[in-house]
């Protein structure tokens, strides 16, 4: 039906129909009271600002960008990307030196790197905490992440050779986190890939996501990432005829779904070829590859669906991957958002809220006290590990420690 | 991925459907859009007159409480409806005349729920009716944002709180018999609405506020984790955007966020995608028709003849369905569908022996697993 193509609006908004059903499932919207709310942030505040930018609240900063309402709404409206969509065309305040700090997670790995130790000692100290609190609002409760001494595309060009033997390939999206953080996440996943039978290589030069600089309203730097990451994803699934794994439900969600959405940079050529690698390793099991694992495995794990994975819809693959492995007790956690959402938990203005979100998702994992909460997620990570004190693991590292 | 199931469409019907297969050893998935009309739901299941053991074990075991009273329940209107099985929260009355002195208890800000309209309904039943507002400090910070201080909202922050809900309203009761508060207790905790009677000397009622329904939400949590307790994967906010069907088989169905990874079952599929809210029937200016796999609607060829002008009449675009065989098979042009089955308000009016709206829901989904069981 053609009626169609005239009748749908920019990310959806005019489906919706007040029905309300969103603002049961924002978690802001419950903690921070400043928060108007998914309905009228996002399909209620467009028909306003439509008439008149006059009407742009910049209370929208406050929404974590976790896609709940997005996932809940029965009509297909892209709330969030309302949100977001709005913040972009309508907020000029020029971000702040600490936003600029915290979105540019590429550039501050690759400084901090060669210098790990120091950061992470200084990051470590009550004084240089107390003194970013104070100078940048960055809260001084947080942990940070660690900042890992050698890279992981060092690593893996070192291996370059032994991965081109392989007769199957695929690309690797590995992100900053992995990258800057914690390579061993991108050996795991190597380690489970190789034991499939397929070699993993880089991208020519990946960049930062980007999803950082969306939300911390630097989308032009953003758009100049996308423009970059797209054109090297073309060239890995166009030119190699290779798909491209990731590791990060974000930087995923970020690849497929924020460039066009948000950014407006067409990936249509691309955007089936990037995968979840659990997802990559599901299709394989089901057309008959098989993994072997270590007979005496035992494991409680307790398992977080990151809101963007639930957003992609994807969970589904790691909880199969788990569930699959023998020995392991599984458990579902309920679908709950951790609070940090990035770069919006370090933020000293945003600490309480971030914390009274993640509080059910955390007493849950208390009451089960598992050995080891797997997530897809690396802040979640970072804030289920600062908040419970259980260790969080990617579904892809439990897979390669359970490997025989 | 392979199921033996793949139930398309997470609603009541949906989720009845998935714990009954679940529960006898079967390996199914739902797929949902979105949520579905448990979030506006009364907290009655209609048109379900006498409920089999089955269907009260089925929620019982779920831990939704329930409790089957044949009488009228109070409206948000202060008029009152016939209904029988209802979420223990819903009050069941034998006759209209609840009680002599109504005290309505309302949250200070909070406008989702209708004292005054309550209070004159009541009035005209010859009830005598006063209102007045609790004004908790706790709720005063949700009323920065008043356009957003909602039924769901206000539930996470007083069901902990309901010993000072009950403190305030005893110091507020005078001479009354009845107190009336909205419906925004038991969220997380089912045994707050219970508490709450036993700490008010009256007979305390519970009416509904507008959307989203508290004891619809909570229902739909509470089925939604039975059914993922029993085995089944539930992939909420993702649509099935097309089928894959070859003589009269459904093969597989491609959703939005699995691309090309097609779902398969190799026993059947369940259709119970609801009515028009849901999106399981799309109307246009032409026809109405089901978007997933274009099976038979019923419905009237003359626009016209869609809606009754009478606003508050019956509209004939209610009953408009999916047809389907005895058996619940979809109809698609003419011939059943062999392992495609048909449940919930999708069906409309096709299909009246299974009751209509959550009577419905629940019994064509019964009458489906028991088919694919083969029972
Ligand atoms: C506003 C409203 C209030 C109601 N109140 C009551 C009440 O108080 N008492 C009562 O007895 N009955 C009530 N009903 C009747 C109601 O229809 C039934 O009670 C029952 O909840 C319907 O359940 P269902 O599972 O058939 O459909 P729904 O609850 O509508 O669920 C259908 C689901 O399918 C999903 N879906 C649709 N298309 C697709 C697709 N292509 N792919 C994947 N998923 C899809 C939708 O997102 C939705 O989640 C009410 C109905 C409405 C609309
Ligand atoms: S859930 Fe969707 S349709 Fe309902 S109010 Fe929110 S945006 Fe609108
Ligand atoms: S994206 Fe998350 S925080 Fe933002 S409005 Fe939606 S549910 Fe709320």
């Amino acid at each position: 039906m053609k009626l169609q193509e005239f009748t749908s609006s920019k990310h959806n908004f005019e489906e919706c129909m007040k029905c309300t059903v969103c603002t049961a499932y924002c978690p802001v919207l419950q903690a921070n009271p400043l928060y108007p709310g998914p309905k009228q942030a996002g399909p209620d505040g467009e028909r306003l600002r439509l008439k008149d930018p006059y009407f742009f609240n910049k209370a929208l900063k406050y929404c974590l960008n976790c896609k709940r309402c997005e996932v809940a709404c029965p009509s297909g409206v892209a709330v969030a990307d309302l949100i977001q969509a709005a913040r972009i065309r309508y907020d000029h305040t020029p971000p702040k030196l600490r936003d600029r700090m915290l979105a540019s997670t590429d550039f501050m790995g690759s400084l901090a790197r060669p210098f790990a130790p120091l950061v992470n000692f200084g990051t470590g100290l009550g004084i240089s905490k107390t003194l970013l609190d104070a100078t940048l609002k960055i809260d001084h409760r947080r942990s940070f992440p660690k900042y890992s001494g050698r890279s992981f595309e060092g690593w893996l060009k070192r291996h370059r050779k032994e991965q081109a033997a392989f007769p199957e390939q695929v690309a690797y999206y590995h992100g900053c986190y992995v990258n800057y953080n914690y390579p061993q996440l991108g050996k795991d996943l190597v380690k489970v890939l190789n034991a499939l039978g397929i070699g993993v290589q880089l991208l020519e030069k990946e960049k930062c996501c980007g999803i950082a600089l969306i939300t911390n309203g630097m989308s032009a730097t953003a758009k100049k990432h996308a423009d970059h990451n797209v054109a090297q994803l073309r060239q890995a699934v166009m030119d190699k005829g290779l798909k491209v794994v990731t590791t990060s439900s974000t930087c995923t969600l970020t690849l497929r779904d924020e460039y066009p959405n948000l950014l407006g940079v067409d990936n249509a050529d691309v955007r089936e070829s990037i995968l979840m690698a659990t997802r990559l390793i599901c299709e394989k099991l089901e057309q008959g590859a098989q993994l072997k694992f270590k007979a005496d495995y035992h494991k409680k794990i307790a398992y977080h669906v990151p809101c963007h994975l639930e957003r992609l819809g994807w969970g589904v693959f790691s909880e199969r991957l788990l569930r699959g492995i023998p020995g392991v007790e599984f458990y579902l956690l309920d679908s709950a958002c951790c609070g940090i959402s990035g770069t919006y938990g370090f933020k000293k203005e945003n600490y309480e809220t971030s914390q009274a979100i993640g509080e059910a998702l955390f007493s849950q994992i208390r009451a089960l006290s598992p050995d080891v909460v797997a997530c897809d997620c690396e802040t979640c990570k970072w804030q289920i590990e600062m908040s419970t004190g259980f260790q969080v693991m990617n579904p892809i590292s439990i897979l390669a420690e359970a490997l025989e | 991925m392979k199921y033996d199931v793949v139930i398309i469409g997470g609603g009541l019907s949906g989720l009845v459907a998935g714990i009954t297969l679940q529960k006898a050893g079967k390996r199914t998935a739902i797929i949902s859009t979105g949520q579905n009309a448990l979030h506006f739901f009364s907290g009655t299941f209609e048109s379900l007159q006498e409920p089999s053991q089955r269907i009260k074990d089925l929620f019982l075991e779920a831990g939704v409480r329930v409790h089957y009273n044949p009488g009228v329940r109070l409206t948000p209107m202060g008029t009152f409806k016939e209904a029988a099985l209802s979420l223990e929260d819903i009050d069941l009355f034998p006759s209209e005349k609840i009680g002599k002195r109504v005290l309505i208890v309302n949250f200070q800000g909070y406008h989702d729920f209708f004292s005054s309209f309550l209070a004159e309904g009541l009035e005209k039943q010859g009830m005598q009716c006063r209102v007045r507002f609790l004004n908790l400090p706790e709720l005063e910070r949700l009323q920065q944002s008043p356009s957003e201080m909602r039924s769901v909202q206000i539930a996470r922050t007083v069901d902990p709180l309901w010993e000072k809900v009950v403190q305030e309203v005893r110091l507020l009761l005078k001479d009354e018999d009845t107190v009336i508060l909205p419906q925004v207790f038991g969220l997380a905790d089912t045994s707050v609405p219970g508490r709450i009677r036993q700490g008010i000397p009256a007979r305390v009622v519970f009416a509904g506020t507008l959307p989203p329904s508290v004891p619809g939400v909570r229902t739909q949590i509470l089925l939604r984790k039975r059914y993922q307790l029993l085995g089944g994967t539930y992939l909420m906010g993702d649509e099935v955007v097309r089928a894959h069907v070859h003589e009269g088989v459904v093969h597989s169905v491609a959703t939005k966020n699995l691309d090309s990874h097609y779902v398969e079952a190799s026993e059947a599929f369940i259709l119970s995608t609801g009515s028009y809210f849901s999106k399981g029937l799309v109307a246009n200016p032409f026809r109405v028709y089901e978007p997933v796999f274009g099976l038979d609607v019923e419905y009237k060829e003359d626009r016209n003849a869609w809606y009754n002008p009478s606003f508050a009449g019956d509209q004939p675009y209610m009953h408009f369905g999916v047809k389907a065989s005895a058996d619940l098979l979809a109809l698609k042009d003419g011939e059943p569908l062999q392992n495609l089955y048909v449940a919930g308000s999708v069906l409309g009016d096709t299909h009246p022996e299974f009751g209509s709206a959550a009577g419905q829901a629940i019994q064509s989904a019964l009458f489906v697993a028991d088919k694919i069981l083969g029972l």
